[in-house]
């Protein structure tokens, strides 16, 4: 039993991670149906800003709202100099000037930061909390915390928001929306700051458990893109549920099979779920009203 | 990112009549990864190279030559490690290679050295690189293979019969995971349970419970390098296991203590090079007075601790310049004879003595067996 509970205790670390990192794709996506692959960047750049700020002498609060601020700015700017003058481009287009932005990203840090793994300081502590005979680390809390309270408002934002439906209205046609008096641009450049906001936090939150380097966004993106789909992409729900179940499936198969499939059969699960069911399990279905 | 870096004589030097003998130079060529997956290997090996060759022509170079370095960085890529070696060979003219920080690139430079019949000192891992033994390539980390010969050695001293293992599955954890399985048997030692971790995950706590319910197992070994054996080592603390923990000669560094913490770092062993306990050494060691003149040299310049990398580097340069000041010639063909018959050369890895049948020179000695106490490396007796 404190087996089991072990299992899953290790599969909510990760599958935390893996939604935080996951929530951080759907603005971007939900404003613009663009898949931002430098989202990995903004949860690395959380990680190393933060590390770099307290490391030079900020208390740990106040560097990890450094990074999260400095991240978002990031993000508008990418948005400014790279997504928006390709304004009109096809959403391919736009995929794969975010991969360049990702290149570039990661190539900057290894010049401003180094090439080295940091970390710093757990929030609350390294005494593991001990349940049912099994343990888990407090930061865990402050990661899965984390992923429910940015899910929360990210849901709050889209249903009870007239800017999070701009957003929505937005991906949805933007020359409609533009009519109706909602200022594209503008959606555009909040969401691009909400997201790398949002991926900061990510990194400043699972860096202590992660650890982080320059080279560490890919990895991220790779695992929230995967858990995004699984749940559907652009809906929070979906987000959420997709990087917990990743986290669930490969720690129980590492814990009951064998850790070298543990990969495997997350992947297999993705694939049979798109299989069956291509939008993701809460994906919203395609349907155009004429 | 491609960063083509080339140090060259300081005309300074040559100014102020330092450097006056300076008729001809040695020409060394090196092509390491300072950028890229591997670049927290290649970049104190680029910043080693460079330093060394500078000291050394403050000093007046070999034998009254200049030394002028062409370092490239592959950025861990094996073909454009291909590309610059040959470029190394036929454009810049060196009379010898230092580098090929990953296996893959080392192995591609090997092709090409051989080839052209240019001496190369490889500062990878891999036992493939010396194995069998090609006449112009060297190198200077030991293997793997060792690393867990020494472990298992140690493991036999305090009696242990059965072990579980979890390992990275990079390259680094791959190979060692299997070289220990293979030499294993030689010291009565069963690995009951066998687990394996990507080196980007998050959390091996399922991995190390497994292990821990595995009946008899009496201590855990973990090969890998990255982040990986900090979050194990953070783990198996988190888990409360008391079983000894070895890691290996990959994460033998200072920054492995910090990223995992001193508290869950306490205890720890592994195989490690000299240079981690140049402070610790015996005054009589023939190690010391290299170990203890690098450290202070790399940290003073560049403001970050020295590690077992850079330290390969430091010690293919070292045998380089020591076979060429015996060779007396910048010949290929004679440094490599010279490099043949390097004998007690004391580096930051250990003492070389190579043979037509051994180009690498190290024995288990080189390694040191090592452990965490009080938040820092002691040596084990």
């Amino acid at each position: 039993m404190s087996e089991l509970l072990q299992f899953l205790f290790s599969g909510l670390t990760v599958g935390a991670v893996y939604a935080l990192v996951a929530l951080g794709f759907t603005i971007i996506y939900n404003a613009s149906d663009v898949v931002n692959f430098a989202q990995g960047e903004f949860v690395m750049l959380g990680g190393m800003v933060t590390w770099f700020a307290h490391a030079a002498g900020l208390p740990l609060p106040l560097a990890a709202l450094v990074a999260i601020l400095a991240t978002a700015a990031l993000g508008v700017a990418i948005n400014k100099l790279a997504i928006e003058p390709a304004r009109g481009a096809p959403v391919v287009s736009l995929i794969i000037i975010t991969i360049g932005a990702s290149v570039f990203l990661q190539g900057a840090a290894q010049l401003v930061f180094d090439k080295q793994i940091h970390s710093f300081p757990a929030f609350s502590g390294d005494t593991p909390l001990r349940i049912g005979g099994a343990t888990i680390q407090p930061q865990s809390l402050w990661v899965i915390g984390g992923a429910l309270v940015v899910f929360a408002g990210l849901w709050l934002f889209f249903t009870r928001t007239l800017l999070g439906r701009a957003v929505l209205a937005t991906s949805n046609n933007r020359l409609a929306a533009q009519l109706v008096g909602i200022n594209t641009n503008f959606v555009m450049t909040l969401s691009f700051a909400l997201s790398a906001g949002i991926g900061a936090l990510a990194g400043v939150l699972a860096t202590p458990i992660t650890l982080t380097a320059y080279s560490v966004g890919i990895g991220f993106a790779l695992k929230g893109f995967a858990g995004a789909m699984l749940g559907g992409m652009g809906n929070p729900k979906g987000a959420l549920a997709g990087g917990f179940l990743i986290g669930l499936i490969e720690a129980l198969t590492a814990g009951y099979l064998s850790s070298t499939y543990k990969e495997a059969a997350a992947f297999v699960v993705i694939l049979l779920v798109l299989f069956f069911m291509p939008q993701g399990l809460f994906g919203r279905k395609s349907t155009e009203r004429v | 990112m491609k960063k083509t870096l080339t140090t060259t004589v300081p005309a300074a030097l040559i100014a102020l009549g330092l450097a006056s003998a300076a008729s001809a130079e040695i020409r060394i060529g090196a092509s390491v990864s300072a950028t890229g997956p591997a670049a927290f290997l290649g970049d104190p090996e680029a910043k080693t190279l460079q330093m060394l060759v500078e000291e050394l022509n403050a000093k007046g170079g070999i034998n009254g030559e200049e030394i002028a370095l062409v370092l490239y960085d592959d950025g861990g890529d094996a073909n454009k490690a291909r590309t610059f070696a040959t470029r190394l060979i036929e454009d810049d003219e060196v009379q010898a290679i230092v580098g090929g920080t990953t296996t893959g690139t080392s192995m591609s430079i090997l092709a090409v050295a051989e080839d052209a019949e240019i001496p190369f000192i490889s500062l990878a891992g891999a036992i493939d690189i010396i194995q069998p033994v090609k006449p112009f390539t060297f190198k200077t980390p030991h293997t793997d293979r060792m690393a867990c010969q020494k472990i298992f050695e140690d493991m036999q001293k305090s009696g242990i019969q059965k072990i579980g293992m979890i390992s990275g599955t990079d390259g680094f954890g791959a190979s060692m995971q299997a070289q220990c399985k293979d030499v294993v048997g030689e010291y009565g030692i069963e690995i009951a349970a066998d687990e394996t971790y990507d080196p980007k995950d998050a959390d091996m706590t399922a991995q190390l419970t497994k292990i821990r319910n595995t009946d008899g197992v009496q201590a855990v070994l973990n090969p890998g390098f990255g982040q990986g054996p900090s979050i194990v080592t953070r783990n198996y603390r988190q888990l409360g296991i008391e079983l000894p923990l070895y890691q290996s000669h990959g994460v033998a560094s200072d920054g492995f203590i910090e990223l995992a913490g001193k508290e869950a770092a306490e205890g720890v062993r592994l195989p490690g090079t000299a240079l981690l306990v140049a402070d610790l050494l015996a005054e009589d060691d023939p190690q010391k007075p290299v170990v203890t003149a690098y450290k202070a040299a790399f940290e003073g310049k560049f403001n970050e601790p020295v590690g077992t990398f850079g330290g390969y580097a430091h010690d293919g340069f070292a045998l380089l310049v020591d076979a060429v000041t015996r060779a007396g010639s910048a010949e290929p063909a004679a440094i490599r004879d010279a490099l043949e018959q390097t004998s007690g050369l004391a580096g930051t890895t250990g003492i070389y003595t190579m043979s037509p049948e051994d180009h690498l020179g190290l024995d288990l000695s080189a390694f040191r067996m090592l452990e965490v106490k009080d938040g820092s490396w002691s040596i084990v007796e």
